[in-house]
C-alpha cells in the first residue's frame, strides 16, 4: 500500500479528533455570530477531506527512510540534551549532545569527541562573553 | 518628494555606528548562511531571531539585523552552487544550471563575480520598487475591512499552496495543521481555552518561533542524519579574480528583465524567491535569441536566476509590510519577528512607525552596498567557509537553536516542543508535505479567525457580507485561480515532458 494511503487516514483521524474537541470548546455568554467554535470546525472539515483526497488519490512515490533508528537515537539525544541542560548547566550536556550527533553523521570517534568540546567551549565562549547571554557553565548542583 | 523625504529620515535612523554595526554582521553571517549547503534564508533567520530578543535589541536594530542576514543569505546561495554543484539554498538552485558549467570551463571566478553584480541588481532594483510600491500599497490596504482581510489570508495560503508544492491537497493539509495549532490556547475575543486539555504550558497557545525552529532546523539536522549526509568538498578551485566586462555589459538587459518578475513573483503573496528564480530563468531563456548555450554555462543563464531572486526577496517584503502577509517563506519568519517586537505589520506602521520601516529600507540600501562588497573583492573568503564539513556543522546549527530557544523561556518544555516539531517536519518532508504553510498557518491562524469573526459582527451573522465589496470579490477570484490554476497549468506542462520520456 502506498504510504500517502495510511498519511491520508491518519490526517482523517486527527481531523476528526479535532472536531471531537472542538465541541468541548465552552462558549461564553458574550460569544458574537460566529463564537470560538465555528473556525476550528471548518478548519476540521476542510482538513478531513484533503485528508480523504490524499488517501483515495495519493503520490505514486513511496515514502522512503533509509535508517529511521538513527533519527529516532537523534531525537532522543535531543529529548536527554533538552531534560539535562537547566540542571547539568551548558559545557557538559553540550559536549556530550554534539558529539553524538557529529557521530550519527561522520561515524568516527575522535573527530566527534574533538567536534564536541570545541562547540561546547567555543559556543559557550561565544554566547556567555560575545553575546552576553546568561548561561550557567557547571552543574548546580557542584555549588550548592 | 515627499518618499524622498521619508526616505531621508530612514537614512538619519540608519546611519548610526550600532545600526551599520548589525547591517554589516547581518550581511556577513546572511551570506555564510546562504553559502553553506543545508542552511538556507528560512533556517538562518529563523534561528537567528530567538538569539536577537536575548540581545536586547529594540524593534528598528532586530530588524535590520534580521533583513541583512535575509538579503545575505540570498548572495550567498549562489556560491556552492556554482563551486560544487550543490544550491546554498533553494533559491540558488536555478544558478546550478549555468554556473557550475561555467565553473568547470575554468570560469570559477568569473561566475561569481557576474552573479554577485547581477545580485547587486536584483536585489537594488526590488529595494527601489518597494520604496515605490509600498506606500502605494499601505494607501490602498486602508480600504480594507475584516472581510477584505479574510479573503487576503485565504489568497496567501491559496498561492501558497497552489504555486510553490507539487500537491495541492498536502499544502492545503500543512495550512490546516497550521490553522489547527494556532487555535490551541486562550480564545482571542472570550478568553476562554481551546484545546488545552488542562495543560498549562499550552495556555499561552504555541510560541511560533519554536515551532518555526524546529520545523526548519531540527528538521534539516534530521534529514541530513537520515540521508548518511554528503562530504561537502571544495570541488573547484578560483584561479584568479578579475572583472568580465564583457559578460556584465552583455546580461545587463538580461539582469533588468530577471529582475523585474523577480520582483513581481515576490510581491505576489506565497510565491517567494524560489519562484522567483526560477520564472527569470525560464523567461530570460525564452527570450533572448540565441539559447543554445543555456544550461551549459551561458554567463545570463547565471545572471538571470541571482537578479530574479534577489529581487524576489525584496519583492516578498512588500505584502509583508503593508498588509502584514509575507510573500515567502523566510518573510513569514520575518513577520513572526515583528509580531514578537509587537509591531503590527500593515498600512498603519507606515504611519505610526515611519523610523522603523524607513529606516529598513535605508538599511537594505547600505547593506546592499555591502554585500556586494563582501561579495565580489572578498569572496574568496566565504569560499574557504565552504570547507567546514557537515558533523562539525549540524551539530553547531543544533546546539545554537537549542541555546536560542532556551534563552527565551528557559523551560524544557519548549525545547521539547521544538523537537517534537522537529521530527513532525522530518515526516512530512518525507511525505512531500512542505513546511511553509504550516508556519504561515500557525501565524496568521488568530488574525483570519478574528477578522471572519469581526466581519460577522459587523454583518450580525450575514455570511454574503464576506462577498459584499469589490476588493474581496477580486481577492476570493485570485484565491481560486491561484489554487486550481496550477492544476491544470501542470497537467499542461507535463504531457510533452512524458512523451519526450
Amino acid at each position: 500500500m502506498k504510504s500517502d494511503r495510511y498519511f491520508g487516514l491518519f490526517i482523517v483521524v486527527v481531523a476528526l479528533a479535532f472536531i471531537a474537541s472542538a465541541t468541548q470548546i465552552q462558549t461564553s455568554f458574550l460569544a458574537d455570530p460566529v463564537g470560538p467554535k465555528t473556525f476550528p470546525f471548518i478548519l476540521g472539515m476542510v482538513l478531513a477531506v484533503c485528508g480523504l483526497y490524499v488517501a483515495l488519490r495519493p503520490d505514486e512515490e513511496q515514502m522512503r527512510v533509509q535508517s529511521i533508528g538513527k533519527v529516532a537515537f537523534a531525537a532522543a539525544v535531543l529529548v536527554g540534551y533538552a531534560y539535562s541542560l537547566r540542571p547539568g548547566g551548558f559545557l557538559i550536556p553540550t559536549a556530550i549532545a554534539s558529539g553524538l550527533i557529529s557521530y550519527q553523521i561522520s561515524p568516527r570517534v575522535v573527530p566527534a569527541l574533538i567536534t564536541g568540546l570545541a562547540l561546547s567551549v567555543g559556543l559557550f565562549l561565544l554566547f556567555k562573553f560575545a553575546l552576553g547571554l546568561g548561561l550557567f557553565a557547571w552543574p548546580r548542583a557542584w555549588f550548592g | 518628494m515627499e518618499t524622498l523625504a521619508f526616505l531621508a529620515q530612514g537614512f538619519a535612523v540608519a546611519l548610526t555606528p550600532k545600526i551599520l554595526m548589525l547591517a554589516v554582521a547581518g550581511c556577513i553571517i546572511g551570506t555564510v548562511v546562504g553559502a553553506l549547503p543545508g542552511l538556507g534564508p528560512t533556517n538562518g533567520v529563523a534561528i537567528l531571531i530567538p538569539l536577537s530578543f536575548s540581545f536586547g535589541l529594540n524593534a528598528t536594530e532586530a530588524l535590520v539585523l534580521m533583513t541583512s542576514v535575509y538579503y545575505g543569505a540570498m548572495y550567498g546561495g549562489r556560491i556552492s552552487s556554482i563551486l560544487l554543484n550543490i544550491p546554498g539554498d533553494e533559491p540558488a538552485l536555478m544558478t546550478t544550471l549555468d554556473g557550475y558549467p561555467m565553473a568547470k570551463a575554468g570560469r570559477a571566478g568569473d561566475a561569481l563575480v557576474l552573479s554577485g553584480v547581477a545580485s547587486f541588481v536584483g536585489a537594488m532594483l526590488a529595494t527601489i520598487g518597494l520604496i515605490i510600491l509600498a506606500p502605494v500599497l499601505a494607501r490602498i490596504a486602508f480600504l480594507f475591512g475584516p472581510a477584505e482581510y479574510f479573503a487576503l489570508y485565504l489568497l496567501a495560503f491559496a498561492t501558497l499552496g497552489g504555486m510553490s508544492s507539487k500537491n495541492q491537497a498536502k499544502a492545503a493539509i500543512a495550512a490546516c495543521l497550521g490553522l489547527g495549532i494556532s487555535m490551541i490556547g486562550l480564545d482571542n475575543s472570550t478568553g476562554l481555552p481551546r484545546f488545552t486539555f488542562g495543560n498549562l504550558h499550552l495556555m499561552d497557545g504555541i510560541d511560533f518561533l519554536v515551532a518555526i525552529v524546529g520545523l526548519f532546523a531540527v528538521t534539516e539536522v534530521f534529514v541530513f542524519i537520515e540521508s548518511h549526509g554528503r562530504e561537502s568538498a571544495i570541488g573547484i578551485k578560483i584561479a584568479k579574480l578579475r572583472i568580465p566586462v564583457r559578460d556584465i555589459m552583455r546580461s545587463g538587459v538580461t539582469m533588468l528583465r530577471a529582475s523585474l518578475i523577480g520582483f513581481v513573483a515576490g510581491v505576489l503573496p506565497g510565491a517567494g524567491a524560489s519562484l522567483g528564480s526560477f520564472l527569470a530563468y525560464m523567461g530570460e531563456k525564452a527570450m533572448v535569441r540565441d539559447n543554445s548555450k543555456f544550461g551549459h554555462g551561458d554567463p545570463r543563464g547565471v545572471a538571470a536566476p541571482e537578479a530574479g531572486n534577489n529581487a524576489a526577496a525584496g519583492g516578498a517584503l512588500v505584502p509583508m509590510l503593508t498588509l502584514g502577509v509575507p510573500g515567502s517563506g523566510t518573510t513569514a519568519v520575518l513577520l513572526a519577528l515583528l509580531v514578537t517586537l509587537n509591531i503590527t505589520p500593515g498600512p498603519l506602521l507606515f504611519q505610526e512607525r515611519p523610523e522603523v520601516v524607513w529606516g529598513l529600507i535605508a538599511a537594505l540600501l547600505i547593506a546592499n552596498v555591502v554585500l556586494l562588497i563582501l561579495n565580489v573583492p572578498m569572496v574568496r573568503i566565504f569560499v574557504l567557509l565552504l570547507s567546514v564539513p557537515p558533523w562539525v556543522l549540524l551539530p553547531g546549527v543544533t546546539m545554537i537553536a537549542f541555546v536560542g530557544i532556551f534563552s527565551l523561556s528557559g523551560s524544557s518544555f519548549d525545547l521539547l516542543l521544538m523537537i517534537a516539531f522537529g521530527v513532525m517536519g522530518f515526516f512530512l518532508r518525507k511525505l512531500d508535505v512542505p513546511a511553509v504553510p504550516i508556519i504561515l498557518g500557525i501565524l496568521l491562524g488568530n488574525e483570519m479567525e478574528d477578522s471572519l469573526r469581526r466581519a460577522m459582527v459587523i454583518s450580525s451573522g450575514d455570511w454574503r457580507f464576506l462577498f459584499s465589496s469589490g476588493i474581496a470579490i477580486g481577492l476570493w477570484s485570485a484565491a481560486v485561480i491561484g489554487f486550481c490554476a496550477p492544476m491544470f497549468l501542470r497537467r499542461l506542462l507535463k504531457r510533452p515532458q512524458a512523451l519526450t520520456d
